[in-house]
């Protein structure tokens, strides 16, 4: 019989109206890196908040390294073992790193009588962690100092203070380039060595069959199973995630890209020295345009710049035979421009808003009568927009901020669409949307193309790129590295422009 | 989906916690003090409510946004003040301005509410283009608003008004008081434009997610300006029906409206973490504190009892109100 060092057993967990997690089982081996994947909604996240007390379980037992764990909250699981490195990072920038790896658990000494933190301790033990982790850093620098993937190093090192067992990583490499994803991979593999096992929680799966050594499945509450990595494909997985077999992840299109121009970008310059620079390119009427490039190739920022909510200090944008003065969204709007911004909870849904209050907010214009609001006008707009995109919700006023991502996602697109833009900006319109709902969004993409209408899209996700694209524009460093068209598209071809001025 | 258009009780009971123990509180001393209930006492507090409604819808646009507006009180007072100073009786000897004609009660109405509305956009201006947090920003104006009055009344209390004005707060129609009829029609005006206007949409978008909005078109900064302005415009009108009912005008009129409105508008639901909040439930707010404060009267609790109990009403609220949303994530 095998040993295992963490097993989760019968977890059974009900919030109002839903029965999260049904009967759930978790074995951990001891050193070993074991995926949790499952479509969004599975019960991933709130399995793994059981484990880390933040929620308390209905029934279910955790047993650690033989000890059964009743946990009380989450500095209780800290102190017993079980550490979590969250997918949004929560570091205290302006305090330093060795502060930041000791919060909360700070080595103590008296000092005049007084009880004090020991400040030689802390930073030499920092120090200690951080050369184990091969993070080349001071411990007494403000965190603030650090790129994304060093504070996640840091999240590790605090994991590591705390003589972690199990360290659960939810979605770590989200917003990491791939040298940086390599390193990460690295201090994994020496955790593991350590006898820490991780708990690995991702969406990407080539990722996952590379670094895992089991692999468990959930959906809809409950286990689906777990298998070796090395016996599982991509289709596999697939195929137990989404409980059926999904033929294509991508949708089939007519070609429909024509000769004209929907926008004619030259030589565009940021302000900002560090972003992007001398990008230049056109969008064909009925293309999708995807834009690749690494994290910090500032790819954003650039469409973003087209868009009026960033500056340009040099280059102009054409559309329609005109050069467009934009300084803000509104000017963007009113050239039929659209943008879906990548960051869907700070800068797309309004969370505590209808989904009809949302779906309005950029084309109220349209239905205002003098000054009052057309409501009859405005809810006919979202019935529409609800059954074309079949947006899953109990009803038009139902808030944003209670649908799964998908179907978030699908309201921003309908408050796009409401204007009926020419140029469609998506910035990593799938990211965190289970499978199911990617192909959706692949559909309308491609019904939208059909119609004449133009697609910019940057996506970090290869197979989305070259599955979804007429021609890839590859940025590296604020550059633009190359255009390839859809024959010439491959990972390596891509990966080899993302790199090209590093 | 019948399921979620079902009443809970138990939901209900929760969200509205302090409603509810507030109105037990109040049918406890009216069952005990029938004269809690007379005619006289229901008028007074019917009178007392519309004013403090006026000012909770100024406010209530202000927390919509996320922001806060402390500046209230000194702008109602110093509106009072105006009033008062120009709308004295023209027969009277110890004018405050012994230059001062018989002025039309609707021209100085107008005059007060531009100069209310002018400092409701100041503070709109500092806060979303100085990018002030609204706390201070109000703060800092309401003791210049303070400063101001001092100057302008000389720090006197103003009496003697003449009728024409003090009978915009004593007379009736049918038994129903002026300034019920007042608040009434500036309540639904202020309905139409939360729930009607692009205004009102702007206002829930922005306090919703303030960057989303942006990026969907809205105007923050003009939004912003203009929710303050109108803030501005609503405690003009609150000082100008306050010295009426009042008789007079005084340097500490409308002192500590701010906080209360604050308290009832959450205590509505009204969500000082913004985007939430509706007109019938500041109405509802304003009601039951104001029926609070007077039961506390007929209960024979100390004024100074009474603030503190106040004070302690305002703080449950908007704790009970963030731990709405606290549990949630």
């Amino acid at each position: 019989m095998t040993k295992y060092q963490l097993e989760m057993d019968h977890v059974t967990k009900s919030f109002p109206g839903v029965k999260a997690l049904d009967d759930v089982n978790l074995h951990v081996r001891e050193g070993t890196v074991h995926a949790l994947m499952g479509e969004n909604g599975a019960g991933k996240s709130t399995l793994m908040k059981c484990l880390f007390g933040i929620y308390s379980m209905d029934s279910g037992t955790i047993v650690l390294e033989g000890n059964e764990l009743h946990l009380k909250d989450s500095h209780d699981a800290l102190e017993k073992g079980i550490a979590m490195i969250h997918q949004e990072l929560q570091p205290i920038g302006e305090m330093t790193i060795a502060e930041n790896i000791y919060l909360g658990n700070y080595p103590m000494t008296r000092k005049f009588g007084f009880k004090t933190i020991d400040q030689k301790k802390m930073n030499n033990d920092a120090a200690e962690i951080l050369k184990s982790i091969r993070l080349d850093v001071k411990p007494t620098i403000k965190l603030k100092q650090l790129s994304v993937s060093q504070m996640q190093s840091v999240e590790i090192a605090k994991a590591i203070s705390h003589h972690a067992r199990i360290i659960i990583m939810d979605e770590p490499t989200s917003s990491l380039t791939q040298a940086e994803v390599s390193v990460l991979f690295d201090i994994i593999h020496q955790l593991k060595s350590q006898g820490v096992s991780i708990i690995y929680i991702s969406h990407k799966m080539d990722e996952i069959l590379k670094i895992s050594d089991d692999i468990t499945i959930m959906r809809d509450g409950k286990t689906v199973g777990t298998w070796p990595a090395s016996q599982m494909t991509i289709d596999s997985l697939i195929s137990n995630m989404v409980g059926r077999e999904l033929t294509d992840l991508f949708p089939t299109r007519e070609v429909t890209v024509s000769t004209d121009i929907a926008l004619d970008v030259q030589n565009i310059t940021s302000i900002n020295p560090r972003s992007f620079r001398n990008i230049t390119f056109e969008l064909h009427k009925g293309e999708i345009l995807g834009i690749g490039g690494l994290v910090g190739a500032q790819r954003t920022e650039m469409v973003e710049a087209i868009f009026g909510i960033r500056k340009i200090a040099d280059g102009i944008i054409v559309k329609d035979g005109k050069i467009l003065n934009i300084n803000k969204p509104q000017d963007a709007i009113k050239n039929k421009i659209a943008l879906l911004t990548e960051d869907r909870r700070a800068t797309g849904i309004l969370g505590v808003l209808s989904i009809t209050d949302n779906v309005a907010i950029a084309s109220i214009n349209q239905y205002v009568d003098f000054i009052k609001i057309n409501q009859k006008k405005v809810n006919k707009v979202v019935k529409e927009s609800i059954d074309k995109l079949s947006i899953k919700a109990p009803s038009a006023e139902t808030r944003i901020m209670s649908l799964s991502g998908g179907n978030q996602q699908k309201v921003l697109f309908s408050r796009w669409l409401a204007n009926d833009p020419d140029v469609l900006i998506l910035d990593e319109p799938t990211r965190g949307i289970d499978v199911g709902a990617k192909y959706e969004i692949y559909t309308i993409m491609n019904d939208l193309v059909a119609a004449g209408k133009s697609i910019i899209m940057i996506s970090s996700e290869m197979s989305e790129l070259i599955g979804m694209s007429d021609r890839i524009m590859v940025m590296c460093e604020g550059r633009q590295s190359g255009i390839l068209d859809k024959k010439d598209a491959t990972q390596e071809s891509i990966m080899s422009l993302a790199t090209k001025f590093m | 989906m019948n399921f979620f258009k079902q009443f809970n009780p138990k939901s209900f009971v929760s969200k509205n916690a302090i409603t509810i123990l507030l109105f037990l509180m109040v049918i406890v001393v009216a069952i005990n003090e029938p004269s809690f209930m007379s005619w006289g006492n229901l008028k007074n507090v019917s009178t007392n409510v519309s004013i403090r409604f006026i000012v909770a819808l100024g406010i209530s646009g202000a927390l919509i946004v996320k922001g806060t507006d402390l500046s209230a009180g000194r702008i109602i007072g110093l509106g009072s003040c105006v009033a008062a100073t120009l709308l004295q009786r023209p027969d009277y000897v110890d004018k405050f301005f012994p230059w001062a004609g018989d002025y039309n009660v609707f021209a100085i109405l107008l005059l007060i509410v531009i100069i209310t509305t002018i400092l409701g956009i100041i503070n709109g201006i500092v806060i979303a283009y100085f990018n002030v947090p609204p706390f201070i920003a109000t703060l800092g104006m309401q003791v210049i608003v303070y400063g101001i009055n001092l100057i302008y009344s000389k720090g006197q209390p103003i009496g003697a008004l003449k009728p024409e004005f003090t009978d915009i707060a004593t007379g009736n129609i049918f038994n129903i008081p002026y300034l019920v009829i007042i608040a009434v029609v500036i309540g639904l005006i202020m309905s139409f434009a939360y729930y009607k206007t692009k205004y009102g949409k702007y206002m829930y978008a922005i306090g919703g997610n303030e960057n989303a909005a942006e990026v969907s078109g809205v105007n923050v900064k003009i939004s912003k300006v203009k929710i303050f302005g109108i803030a501005g415009l609503l405690y003009g009108v609150a000082g100008f029906l306050l010295a009426a009912k009042s008789g007079g005008g005084s340097i500490n009129y409308g002192q500590g409206y701010e906080l209360e409105a604050i308290a009832a508008a959450t205590i509505g639901g009204v969500s000082t973490t913004g985007g939430v909040g509706r007109i019938s439930g500041v109405f509802t707010g304003v009601l039951v504190f104001e029926l609070m404060k007077t039961a506390l009267q007929f209960m024979k609790v100390d004024t100074a009892m009474q603030s503190v109990i106040q004070g302690l009403i305002i703080i449950i609220a908007v704790a009970v109100d963030i731990r709405k949303y606290v549990a949630k994530k």
